[in-house]
Parts: structure tokens; sequence; C-alpha cells
């Protein structure tokens, strides 16, 4: 497997990490070094093997239906970069 | 003074109880040397007053006789934990300015138990790297030198194994994805424990790779790593995976009798091109085990060899998830924008500036791993070469192992500014011997051991069976007594 | 439990310009889960609550925050399973859909793929009496609501609120079993009242408590059956996708333009693209959604902070021994126990209250087709004159059922009836009582109504002879008599009086 510039500006985008142009034919190749690395699990018989889920068994945890958290509205804004109004701003989204 | 610093935590707590010393007094005494080591580059936010003011309330409290655990034991706080009103960046520009209105399970338990927060501690960016050099504060050197040769520390605890190695603290907080306490730890002569996945609470820790990520104690010796994680660990009901199990004295757990013990030695662990130091400490440590009246055996894990690809593949996936939050909506860096620029544009330039290249990285690898089509050829296979890898320990510990020996690091401390032009993938091998245990959830621990040609300490690892800290515990500290590491850095920061 | 038979309606026929075509729906309906704190948070559902002011630092996505799951919200989703037949799957899990958003603060919503809770049942679509259709379930799954992102306020920023990031909500998932915009509404209109009799949700529309994601493709006259034969999707066409429809009325219209614009395409020639469109009421079009349509790559993966979540046999079988009476098997009950008709039994069951109200009333009057009516006729008609719902219903179910006695007794005729149901329903009170002290008693006394048809008679001698004539004339003399004793009088003895006088 093999990652082209345009892979990997793809991944980019998909990480929403800006990239320069110029960098991509570098970070394509660091892509390969490290997928060629991980490459070798593909030589591992896995025939039948469950995937892992959780390293010790354990019963999922559950909560009642109690409200028992809210109700923080500053200290939920406060270390926001824009806030306003008791919202958190955003550059404009078109849907 | 500063000899104060240089108790363990086990004789402070002596000390105070005894009226010896006052918390106070121990506090300043950090506080000064932390102040005389920024060459070191450990402590990233040092909180002074809100040490002074902890160690006040400790100091009354043991005087009305209610001394706790840890009762003005002054700790340092790796950055990846969430402190209440003290900034916690995860040694990331992204986390800039960030001040969380909440504090980390472990971190709340260890100033409940009494212990005085000195500041926050340097690491990795977001816990990603082996050297303590991805970090948005400047690299943490290592306070052992060779020829006045700036080292590193390890990582991705630097800051934290720097600390306790140079007497800036009595312990520290460090957590552990791939080997970030044990690495640390064997660089700069101290001992480190990763508890069991799920022993310490994830709840308030900056999330890196989350069915990896465990919290654990860096001190001066084992019993103070007993100490230190009775206080942090415990059933936490914010953490989804937290273990609900009763913590043990683990301190009382020390009695250096190992006798009928069996300990594993690994074949798989035999590197090609390992330091014959290395292959050497790890020979003295089954003989000193051997000697203190444990069976030897030679086990096989046979998939170990896979851990390392598994590993990443798993970590960069979840992270990849993990930092998806940091959009420069809720908190922390928000790119400035040019004219014109939307949400799109204010994600990825504040994800660009915000993130360091090996975060970058590995978060884009992530992204790929689990894109459309790859899903089963990377991440669901290394989520099966897991399981693999976990049976090949419960095959050994179900033939009676109790203990596995192995080294720490495939070498010792390497100089700063070497990974600058190694590939990515080298600096990765750094881990090898540290993270089949973390894919496994099982315990392990550092203990220095011995030195290198050129002075530098080594360590030796221990791993145990799941929730079997105490007994891992007890077998460290018979391999402590018996290598007898009592090296220090000679002060030139 | 009894089912009634029924017949599947006919597909809709949208004539195009050069055939008929087809319409082939399948629904992702999101129901909020009614439970007072979120699926992963301790924060509170309410609606309406000052912006980010029901938020836990984990809906924020603050650093370390972790999620844990709120039992009740498992349980809710376990019984909509049951209710709507399906198969409850004992072992399933969590996974991580990855996007950014502002109004998603994780990155990602905590959802199902790969394990959902509930699996395979089904839903019966009632179009009218003796037509419904039998719409299949795929399955149902747990998940994150996402925030709110406001984007009117200001004219270069959007604003986001969290308050609803994190609530639960049940996705149900239907086959393309659904054939016409009306099937759509009406399937709709079954779930959700399949979910109020459960409890499970609220259904309020109106504050999105329970919304569809329409997928809507057409296909030539024979095709669905050929899918239906064969599972092979390839035999119906390319779907779009009309996301977040809150409206019955707007889902139809979306439907039916939808098809058309699709029918458009494909008899120019063109190709459908599968895409996700949003529905502009006021131009009553479809649109294709920019934001969505930019590559997505949701990187689902099991979430490392949750465990599988394992449910046990018995729960189950404790939640499905609690269920409620479901509506078809109510409906069925109230055709056989009170032998109403399919369409009166629809209406009753339609809203839980209601059905109970009339329940109520029939018990107590001992005649369940008398009470139908008076409930249907009488009461709802009222109360939907002053836009009340039966919660406000003033006159209670002992009072209508002490009237339905009154008729049934003779006491009052229909006609008294009405005028006593409207002194209960403006004024209160017992409609016994009511008629005694207004002497609305009915004239059963055959001398008293002699006298009076005597009477009438007597002063009507023209039209005596007009009706010995033609006999059906005979009924001007009933009114007479009915007037003359002010409607007490019973009709049928009246009746039975002017056409013996008559000699008829």
């Amino acid at each position: 497997m093999s990652i082209d510039e345009k892979t990997a500006a793809h991944v980019a985008k998909l990480a929403r990490i800006r990239v320069d142009d110029a960098r991509l034919p570098e970070l394509a190749q660091e892509f390969n070094t490290i997928l060629g690395f991980i490459e070798q699990l593909s030589e591992v018989d896995v025939e039948g093997v469950e995937p892992m889920v959780s390293v010790e068994p354990m019963r999922l945890k559950r909560r009642a239906d109690l409200v028992t958290d809210g109700n923080q509205q500053a200290k939920v804004l406060s270390n926001a970069p824009d806030a306003r109004e008791g919202f958190f701003a955003v550059p404009k989204v078109v849907e | 003074m500063s000899e104060l610093t240089k108790m363990t935590i086990a004789a402070a707590r002596d000390a105070l109880g005894k009226g010896e010393v006052t918390s106070l007094e121990l506090t300043e005494a950090c506080l000064t040397a932390i102040d005389g080591a920024d060459a070191l580059g450990a402590f990233v936010h040092k909180t002074p007053d809100l040490a002074r003011e902890m160690a006040a309330a400790a100091d009354a409290r043991i005087k009305a006789g209610e001394a706790d655990k840890l009762t003005g034991i002054p700790l340092g706080i790796k950055d990846l934990f969430c402190t209440k009103g003290v900034p916690s960046q995860a040694a990331s520009r992204i986390l800039e300015g960030f001040r969380p209105e909440y504090e980390s399970t472990v971190s709340q338990k260890l100033f409940d138990a009494g212990a005085v927060m000195l500041g926050k501690l340097n690491m990795d960016e977001f816990a990603m790297g082996s050297s303590n050099e991805t970090s948005v504060y400047g690299n943490a050197v290592n306070p052992w030198r060779v020829n006045g040769q700036d080292l590193t520390p390890g990582g991705s605890s630097g800051g934290s194994a720097a600390a306790v190695a140079a007497d800036l603290c009595l312990g520290a907080t460090g957590t552990d994805t791939g080997g970030s306490i044990r690495q640390p730890a064997a660089f700069t002569g101290i001992t480190g424990l990763k508890p069991t996945y799920g022993r310490c609470s994830r709840w308030g820790i900056v999330a890196f790779a989350s069915s990896l990520d465990q919290a654990g104690p860096m001190a001066k010796d084992v019993r103070d790593c007993a100490i230190m994680l009775e206080a942090m660990c415990g059933h936490d009901p914010k953490d989804s995976t937290s273990a609900d199990l009763e913590v043990p004295d683990f301190e009382a757990m020390l009695t250096g009798d190992i006798r009928g013990k069996t300990i594993g030695i690994p074949r798989e662990y035999r590197m090609d091109g390992m330091p014959a130091e290395i292959e050497a400490l790890w020979a003295e440590g089954r003989k000193m085990l051997q000697d203190a009246g444990a069976k030897i055996v030679d086990i096989s894990l046979p998939h170990t060899k896979y851990a390392l690809p598994t590993y990443y593949v798993i970590a960069p996936a979840e992270a990849s998830s993990n930092l998806a939050r940091y959009d420069g909506v809720r908190f922390g860096h928000r790119a400035k924008l040019s004219q014109g620029d939307g949400i799109t544009e204010m994600y990825e330039k504040t994800r660009a500036e915000g993130f360091g290249p090996e975060v970058q990285r590995r978060v884009m690898i992530g992204t790929y791993v689990l894109s459309a089509g790859f899903y089963d050829a990377y991440y669901n296979r290394a989520r099966k070469v897991r399981t693999l890898i976990k049976r090949d320990f419960e095959d050994a510990f179900a033939q009676g192992v109790d203990a596995i020996l192995t080294p720490a690091t495939p070498s010792a401390a390497f100089p700063l500014g070497q990974s600058d032009d190694a590939d990515p993938v080298a600096m990765y091998l750094n881990d090898v011997f540290t993270v089949t245990v973390n894919l496994a959830g099982l315990p392990g621990i550092a203990v220095p051991a011995g030195q290198d040609g050129q002075g530098l300490p080594l360590g030796l690892q221990l791993i145990g069976r799941p929730w079997e800290e105490g007994d891992l515990l007890n077998t460290a500290y018979a391999l402590e007594r018996a290598a007898g590491f009592v090296g220090k850095p000679e002060k030139w920061w | 439990m009894l089912d009634l038979t029924f017949e599947a309606p006919k597909p809709k026929v949208i004539a195009g310009a050069k055939h008929d075509w087809e319409l082939v729906i399948g629904m992702e309906v999101h129901a909020q889960v009614a439970s007072k704190a979120k699926l992963f948070s301790g924060a509170s559902t309410q609606f309406g609550a000052e912006p980010n002011s029901n938020v836990a630092f984990v809906d924020a996505a603050m650093p370390g925050m972790l999620p844990v799951i709120n039992e009740f919200c498992v349980e809710q989703a376990v019984r909509t399973g049951l209710g709507l037949k399906a198969k409850i799957n004992l072992r399933s899990a969590f996974d991580r859909k990855n996007y950014f958003y502002p109004d998603l603060p994780q990155g990602y919503q905590i959802s199902q793929l790969y394990h959902p809770l509930v699996g395979e049942g089904e839903v019966l679509v009632d179009m009218e009496p003796g037509i419904a259709r039998r719409v299949r379930i795929e399955r149902i799954h747990m998940e994150q609501d996402a925030g709110k992102s406001i984007h009117d306020m200001d004219p270069a920023m959007s604003f986001v609120d969290l308050n609803r990031t994190g609530v639960a909500l049940m996705e149900i998932v239907s086959r393309p079993d659904i054939r016409g915009p009306e099937e759509a509404a009406a399937y709709v209109a079954k779930l959700r009242q399949i979910l109020r009799y459960l409890g499970t949700c609220d259904g309020n529309m109106q504050n999105g408590n329970l919304r569809a994601d329409v997928n809507v493709s057409v296909c030539r006259p024979g095709a669905y059956e050929k899918y239906m034969e064969t599972q092979d999707f390839s035999h119906l066409g390319t779907r779009c996708e009309i996301k977040n429809m809150n409206s019955m009325r707007f889902i139809q219209a979306a439907i039916d333009y939808e098809a058309r614009r699709q029918i458009g395409i494909l008899e120019a020639g063109g190709e459908i693209v599968q895409e996700t469109r949003l529905y502009d009421p006021d131009k009553g079009e479809t649109r294709s959604m920019r934001s969505k349509e930019e590559a997505h790559d949701y990187r689902y993966f099991p979430d490392p902070d949750l465990l599988p979540l394992e449910i046990e046999q018995a729960w189950v079988d404790d939640i499905a021994a609690n269920l409620p009476e479901l509506p078809d098997a109510k409906k069925a009950r109230f055709v056989t126990e009170f032998g109403l008709s399919e369409y009166d039994a629809s209406v009753l069951t339609a809203d839980l209250a209601n059905a109970a109200y009339f329940e109520a009333v029939a018990a107590e009057a001992g005649d369940g087709k008398m009470a139908a009516n008076w409930v249907i006729n009488e009461l709802f008609g009222r109360l939907k004159k002053d836009d009340r719902g039966i919660e406000d219903s003033p006159v209670a179910p002992g009072q209508l059922a002490a009237l339905v006695g009154l008729i049934k007794k003779g006491d009052i005729s229909g006609k008294i009836a009405k005028d006593v149901f409207e002194i209960v329903y403006t004024e209160g009170g017992d409609p016994a009582k009511i008629v005694e002290e207004k002497g609305l008693k009915q004239v059963t006394d055959t001398g008293a109504i002699e006298a009076a048809v005597d009477e009438v008679i007597a002063a009507n001698p023209a039209q005596v002879e007009k009706a010995q004539a033609n006999p059906k004339l005979a009924g001007w003399f009933v009114g007479q008599v009915m007037k003359a004793t002010g409607g007490k009088a019973n009709p049928k003895a009246v009746n039975e009086i002017v056409t013996a006088k008559l000699g008829l």
C-alpha cells in the first residue's frame, strides 16, 4: 500500500489539519514509512481470532436517570475563544 | 535545606509525623530547588502559592493528629492531568491558556490524601513521544549527563522523571500509554509503575489512546510507588473503564520475600543488536531474583514482535478521534482567521497551528487507518493481534508465572536532538519492551538496577498479573534491594 | 391478542411524461428518549433552557471527560424494541462516528453501528379500515443528539448551544417498505402513537423530539416486487435522503416533490445522484445540502471509553412483562369487546388518554357502543371546538357515563341529552340532578301524551285530512306534540299514539 500526495492531502482534509502543498511529498513519505512498519501485521494469522474489546472483562457501568450536572453556563464558557450572549461563536456555517 | 528534597516519601512522612520537619519547610525546599532547576525544563507551570497554602493546611492537619497517607508530601503533576484553575495543556499549543474548571480524579485523590502540588510537569505533546522533545514548552532535560551533553529524560513523562531524579519533588504523577512512565523512569534512575488498565481513573486526564492510557506513580523507590499508588487508584464511577475493586494496602505487602515465586524470562525480548550492557543487566537481574529464592523459567511470548506495529495502529486511531475535540470552538487556541475564512478554515488553521508535527503525524495516520476501506486491514486486524498478544501473557501466567522480567529500554538515555534526523519509526522502537504491557493491560514497573559504562542508569522491567500490583511491587522491592542502586546525578543545573 | 385482518394498500403511482412510476420510501426516525438526564452525562434534558446551561463538562467535550451510560435510556430503547416486536440483542456496543461540526463537541457522535441494541421488528401502518401496510424495522440503535447551531443571530457568525448535545436518541431504521407520501406520514404517526403508548418518547415533533430522515427513490411498476422477492436493492432506484423532517405535512410534501424531481431527471435521460437534501417548506422544494456533500468518511470504530453493553434476558423479560397494551391490540379488543366499528376503534385508540377515557365511560355506562358515540361525536367535537385535549376535559368519565345511563334508561331522549351534556360541559354537575332540577325527564305517561295528541288533532283538521291521505305527513303531528311537551315526550310513544289516533 503506498500513499501518494493526493491521498495525503485527503487524509489531512479529513483530519482538518492544513498542510501546505509543498509539504505533501514529505508527508506522504512519512506515512509510507509508518505504514510499511505497520504492514508487518499482515503476516499474522488472525483466522478465528476475536478483536479485543476490553483488556479486562468488566460489566459496563450504569448511571441512574438523575439530573446531577449542568447549570454552569459560566464555567462551560469560561475557556471559550469566543463566547457571546451565552453561546459559543464560530465563523458562519453554511448548511 | 536541599537535603530535605532528597527524602523519600516514606522518610518524609515519618519525619512529618514526628514533627522533625513541617510540610511548609519541605515545600519551600522543593520550591527553591525547582526555581534553581529551570535548565532541566521539568516544571512548566509552577504553583508556589497553591503549594504553600496546601502545605499550611497539611501542617494544621498533622498538628491536629488528622494526617492521612500523603499529608504534607510535595508532588509534581504531569501536565496531562487537568488541575482546577491551573493551566493544563498536555504540553500542546492547542490548549494554550486552558484552565480546567475541574480536577482530575487521580490528582484529587492525591490531594485528598494530603499531598501538596508544586506545579505541572513537562511531557511530550499529548504524551506522544519518547524523548520529551515534542513539548510546546521545549525539552525536558535529564539530570544525568555524559561529558556535559544534554540527554533526554525519556518520554512522554520526561518532566516527571527529571523532577524526581533531580530531587525537585518527592514524587510525581505520570501516565503510560506505551511506556511513558517506565522508559523515562529507567532513563533517570527512578522507579515508575504503570498499574493494570482500570486501576486508576482516567477521568480528567487528557486522553491520548483511551484503551491504553493509565496513570501511575513515579518516585524514588518501590516503597514510594506503593504509597502513591494506593492514594491514586480506586474505583471511579465517572470512568466506565475503572475497575470496581478493593484497593489493598500496597505498602504492607512489601516484605521482600519472593521465595517460591516463579519469574518468567521471555525469549522474544532478546533483540538483535541489543547492547551488551542491557543483556548483562538482564542476566544480573535474573540472578538477583533467583538468589532471593524465586524460580526462574524461560517463557515464550510469541507475538511480541507484532506489539509495536499493533500499537502504532491502535494508539493513533484512538488519538485521531480523541483529539478531534481540539477544534478552537470551546477552549484553547483558535487561529487568527483571514477575511472570508469559514468554519473549515478555522478548524484546519487552528489544528495546524495548535498541534506539533508528531501529533499531526499520528492524528493523520490514525485518520488513515480508520478510513473507509482500510478499517479491517489495519484497525480490526490490529485488535485481533492485540488479542493474541494478551493471550501470550495469559498462557504464561497459566503456567504458573508470577512475574516476567525484561529490560525496561533497549538503551540508556540518548542525547537530545538525536531524533531530529531519525525517521519516526526509529523513535518508536524505544517502546519495544514496554508497549506489550499496555496492549495486554497489565501492570508493569521499571526499577533502576545498574549503570552503563558511561555511568548512566539502566532499568529492568517487571510485568505482573492483572490487578496484582501488590505482588508485583513486592517482587520489585526484592529486586531493588538486591540491585542496591543508589546512583544520583551530579548537580550541574 | 387478536389481529384484525387487513390487505396491503396500493402503492402510489405518479404518471410521468413518458410512463408510470412508483415510490419507494425508507425512514430513519430519531426519537428522543423521555429521560430526565442525558445519555452519557447527568445534565438535564429540559427543553427551552438558557443556552449552554444544561451542559456537563462531558457534553462540552472538555479534555479528559468520560461518558457513563444512563441505564434508564437503555431500558426505554429495549421497551421500544419490544413494542415493535423486535429482537433485543443482549450484547451491543457503542461506536464513534467521526466528523467535524461546531455543535458536535467531541468531534464524534457516540452511536451503535456494528452492534445495535435492537434488531428486526415491524410496524403495522393502518391506512383505512381493513387496509394496512406492514413496514419492517431493520434496527433500533441508541445515540447522542447533537447541539444546536443558530445561523441567523449574526451576519458573520454562527452561535452554538450545547443544551441538546448528548440527549439520548433512539434511531429507528425501517426497510424501504413505504410506498407513498400518505403512508410515510401514517408510518410516522403510528410510530409516534406506539412510542407514546410505551412512554419512551413524548413524540413532540415541534420541539424536534421526533424527527425523520426520509429516503426516497422511484422505480417502474414491477421493480419493487422483484426487490421484495430477492431483497436485491439493484432493482430499486438510487435514493436521496431528505434530512430532519419534523412535520407530517412537510414529510408528505417533501416526498411528493422529491419523487417528481427524480422522475423529471430520469425521464430526461439523467441519473439520480445519491445525496443528502433539505426540504424548504417556504418554497416547497428540496435542495442539496452543501455541507454534507463534502467527502465524508465517518471512520466508525468501537468507542474505547465504553465497554460493550451486556444486558440480561431476565431484565428484558421483566420489561416485556410490564409492557402496556399497545394500539393494535387495544383497537382489536375495542372491536371485539365493545362491538365498535374498526373506524371508531381507531379513533378512540389514536391516543392513550382518549382510549382510557372511553374505557372508563364504557365500563361505568355498561354500553360500549353508546359510550363510543358520545365520546367521539359529542365530547371530542366539543373539545375540538375549544381546542382542548382530553386531559382538560371539563366532563369527567363518570359524568358522561351517567348521561349515557339516563338515555339508556329512557329517562331522557338523545336530543335532551345533548342539552344536558352542554350544561355539564359548561357548568358541571351531576346529569341526573340536572335532569331532575330542570324537569327534563322524558314523559312516558301515555295518558299525558294522548291528551297532547288529541289537542293537536283537534286544532288541525286540515292537516288530519292530508295525513290520512298521505301517511308520510304524520311526522308533522309528532313534531307538534314534541313541541307542545317541550321535547320531553318519549318520541317513540308519541309516534305510536299519533299513528293510532289518525287511524293510519
